[in-house]
């Protein structure tokens, strides 16, 4: 199957390989994307789809721990991965000459990984180390309490890396169950973009991808938040220098009416950030005309403000996130945001604002495809949340957004009750 | 594919290089002025980046508020920063958007007026996030390893400069520190992206030709830094903290040093290739004591340092420490293998096109050449540059940076021992 230069191939196994080419750079990106985030960890095994990540580079059966690196590196490529809540994904991008040296790595990876008990303990170790360098950091220590509040049900609310006591507590077999349950070739998708030949690309994949056996496609267990009933509130005190504030409203996911609405809204609120969480913050958003930095930054009541809508399966959170400046309130900074947020739900946005935030958009969505790695990222990203043909039409989906449209989103997003407000009071420190 | 930049100096002294490509209909424009926090007033540290936070805030033909509504109207995005010798604006928009959106740089680099509202209001800015780096132990760490290594050398000061020292800063700071040093002469500008090169290059001349010469600027020179000739260890205390940051440096090279590429191999081999080199596979992958341990070499117009940073659990910062010292003395002592050295020339050579997958990566190298003179076919010689370099020369290179017993040492962190916050 084949569109907007992207052919579609699906091995007898199962797996979904998807090709472009693009001849401007002498390069090709590899990414090896799979159906498992953190929403599919139950209790006691938090952070387990992380974890696996990190295991999933230590060595395979046809690569020996000690041959890990190097293979891509001799290409002078880079490799790397991530964790988030609906998807794990691998990558890698190099000249085109290592095409074949990760079609066999990410293969290996598929199938052949190794476990070993040594390296599963000393990876436990590095995890908490990252886990503990974010903490470091009070904004996310706080964005980490607001989203574990603004859900009941939903395991969109434990953080990625997991919870330090689970990752303390977890075995060897947890990851290993969870490594041979969710990489199976039917539940993955394999995306090469670069300068490549296509056909030549989809005989390569065969050979490597193709002796792997197919295997039943797991369930991913669905879970629905009940609808939010009441206001909640967190606050966070600990030793510091700034306050920080943060809202988050449960938002729709990527796939339903209103995400494009509340996209324009945020757009409208604190200038468009695009749809590439790879690429996130490459290119600033423009924000100096929109809604809360004028409110909040130009004013001086917080140094920075800025909205996030993120692409997810399933219905995730719209966020607020103000550092409040020195001198200033958490109280004044939370009476500014919501009172912008309660005039575009009462008085919506205006024909020019509209405009505004479509150019910004289709900007962003160029700018979100700049080169190999970006493009191979997106249409992998958006097959593990829907299609990768969503990402072809994001123009589309933007075009038919009309005022009403953002107004309906607005006034339904940020109600009252849908919100979970977050402060982080510092303390004064005893020592330093 | 080599590049193919156009480069032009105009008669004032602005030299302009422009690269097609045409992967996405946008643009990067990026330019810099042989300025920044080195060049602050003494009492006046922080200047230079205050000056790039008030620099597109409004000029003598547009308010602060037009240019944030015709970029915004764009989705074009421009944002202007100050590095220690280094002020420019950095600035990507759609092609069609491209000439509206460079007379609008051209317009910030000549004619700002820096409003007094703006100069209050992103000074205060400045402050909070002086505050929120007081927070952070990675920045503690850093900032102070800083100061303890350059002592009464200015690279002690910190770009953003001290709460006190930009609470002093007034307009009238930021006229004369524009007035002093924002001149056409050696002023550079690159211009990558999809559209006809001779089109860029022709724009730029519109915008910028008329910028009056004025009288050009002497030459810079960074007077050496003194070595340190003993070991400095200093811990400071987060007790809140989850985790601490180490910071583990000495006093490196210029840009212009014959070693530079030696030092860069070796680099590579100590902290960078795959997770971190040597460091990476003794501290993580053996010891699984740290998500991220690496080193970083910054030579530039004065002796950046050498830097070798990680961040751990604070019971294994004793031991972290002394596995950086032992690493780095078998380095002296025993040096590299030929399979380390060849691992990283290799990488090195090889990263190149990557570092020139997109606009920004493009223009960020071809800067990175006109600003060293490294010359118009420097992506066709750098490879070879890297190759050249022996495995003498690097461990050389590391006998002469690196040595234990001179090492400036900071840890910033929850105490040992201490319970989890």
């Amino acid at each position: 199957m084949q569109g907007a230069g992207v052919r579609e191939a699906t091995l007898d196994n199962g797996l979904t390989v998807l090709v472009q080419e693009a001849h401007t750079a002498p390069l090709a990106s590899v990414w090896c994307w799979y159906r498992v985030g953190s929403r599919d960890e139950g209790p006691g095994l938090t952070g387990v789809s992380h974890w696996v990540e990190h295991m999933n580079f230590k060595g395979t059966t046809n690569i020996p721990r000690d041959r890990v690196k190097g293979i891509i590196e001799q290409f002078g490529g880079s490799w790397n991965g991530y964790t988030w809540i609906d998807q794990t994904t691998y990558l890698e991008t190099a000249t085109t000459e290592a095409l074949d040296r990760m079609l066999f790595i990410e293969a290996e990876r598929m199938d052949r990984c190794l476990y070993d008990p040594g390296e599963c303990e000393s990876e436990r170790t590095v995890i908490i180390s990252e886990l503990q360098g974010g903490e470091n950091d009070p904004e996310q220590l706080l964005d980490m309490e607001v989203t574990a509040a603004a859900f009941k049900v939903h395991p969109y609310r434990h953080p990625t890396i997991g919870w330090q006591s689970d990752v303390e507590t977890m075995t060897r077999e947890d990851l290993y169950g969870h490594y041979r349950r969710f990489y199976t070739p039917s539940n993955a998708t394999l995306v090469i973009v670069g300068d490549v030949d296509t056909d030549d690309v989809l005989r390569r994949v065969d050979r490597e991808f193709g002796p792997i056996p197919a295997m039943p496609v797991p369930g991913r267990r669905r879970f629905v938040e009940p609808p939010q009933q009441a206001e909640r509130r967190v606050t966070l005190r600990k030793e510091g220098t700034t306050a920080y504030w943060k809202a988050a409203f449960h938002a729709p996911a990527f796939g339903d009416r209103g995400f494009f609405p509340l996209l324009v809204a945020d757009a409208v609120l604190s200038g468009a950030a695009g749809l590439n969480i790879w690429s996130a913050g490459r290119v600033p958003r423009p924000q100096r005309s929109a809604r809360l930095y004028r409110a909040l930054v130009d004013t001086g009541l917080a140094s920075s403000v800025g909205g996030s809508l993120m692409p997810t399966a399933q219905p995730f959170l719209y966020s607020v996130s103000a550092t409040v400046a020195e001198g200033q309130s958490l109280a004044a900074v939370e009476d500014a945001v919501l009172g912008e947020l309660e005039r575009l739900s009462r008085d919506g946005i205006t024909p020019g604002e509209l405009e505004k935030a479509r150019a910004q958009l289709r900007a962003r969505f160029v700018f979100d495809m700049d080169g190999v790695t970006d493009i191979a990222h997106q249409l992998g990203y958006f097959e593990t949340i829907g299609s990768w043909r969503d990402a072809r039409d994001l123009e589309g989906r933007l075009a038919a957004v009309g005022i009403a449209d953002v107004h309906e989103a607005a006034r339904y997003t940020f109600a009252a009750s849908n919100r979970t407000l977050g402060w982080f009071e510092p303390r004064v420190g005893t020592c330093r | 594919m080599p590049l193919t930049p156009l480069r032009q100096v105009l008669a004032n002294g602005v030299a302009v290089i422009v690269q097609e490509n045409h992967t996405t209909p946008a643009v990067s424009i990026l330019t810099a002025q042989r300025t920044g926090a080195y060049d602050d007033p003494g009492g006046r540290e922080g200047t230079a980046a205050l000056l790039a936070r008030v620099l597109d805030r409004g000029t003598t033909t547009r308010t602060a508020d037009q240019i944030a509504d015709d970029l915004d109207g764009r989705g074009a995005s421009l944002t202007v920063s100050a590095g220690r010798h280094q002020t420019g604006i950095a600035a990507t928009c759609m092609v069609d958007d491209f000439v509206p959106v460079l007379a609008i740089v051209a317009d910030a680099l000549r004619n700002p007026v820096f409003p007094e509202h703006d100069v209050a209001t992103r000074r205060g800015e400045i402050v909070t996030t002086i505050r929120q780096e007081e927070d952070d132990p990675a920045s503690v760490a850093v900032n102070r390893m800083f100061r303890e290594l350059y002592g009464s050398h200015p690279y002690a000061r910190r770009v953003r400069g001290t709460v006190d020292s930009v609470e002093r800063l007034m307009r009238d700071d930021l006229v004369r520190f524009h007035q002093r040093q924002f001149v056409p002469s050696g002023h550079v500008v690159v211009v990558v992206g999809g559209l006809d090169a001779g089109l860029m290059l022709s724009a730029v001349s519109e915008a910028l030709g008329d910028w009056p010469a004025g009288s050009g600027r002497p030459p810079l020179h960074v007077p050496e830094a003194p070595a340190a000739v003993a070991r400095c260890q200093v811990d400071i205390a987060m007790p809140d903290k989850s985790q601490s940051d180490v910071a583990y440096g000495f006093v490196g090279i210029r840009r212009s040093d014959a070693g530079f590429m030696a030092a860069s191999v070796m680099n590579n081999a100590l902290g960078q290739y795959a997770l971190g080199g040597r460091l990476g596979d003794s501290i993580r992958e053996r010891q699984g004591m740290a998500y991220y341990v690496y080193s970083s070499l910054d030579a530039g117009p004065g002796p950046g340092p050498v830097m070798i940073r990680a961040g751990v659990a604070a019971g294994n910062v004793a031991r972290t420490i002394a596995s950086i010292d032992a690493e780095v003395e078998a380095i002296r002592t025993e040096g590299f293998t030929e399979k380390e050295i060849a691992e990283s020339k290799q990488y090195l050579a090889g990263s190149l096109p990557r570092q020139l997958e997109t606009n920004a990566g493009i223009a960020g190298f071809l800067l990175n050449t006109e600003w060293f003179g490294l010359g118009p076919d420097y992506d066709q010689r750098l490879p070879g540059l890297i190759r050249a370099v022996t495995r003498e020369a690097a461990v050389a290179a590391a006998r002469r940076l690196l040595d234990p017993a001179r090492a400036t040492v900071v840890a910033a962190g929850p105490p040992a021992g201490a319970p989890g916050p």
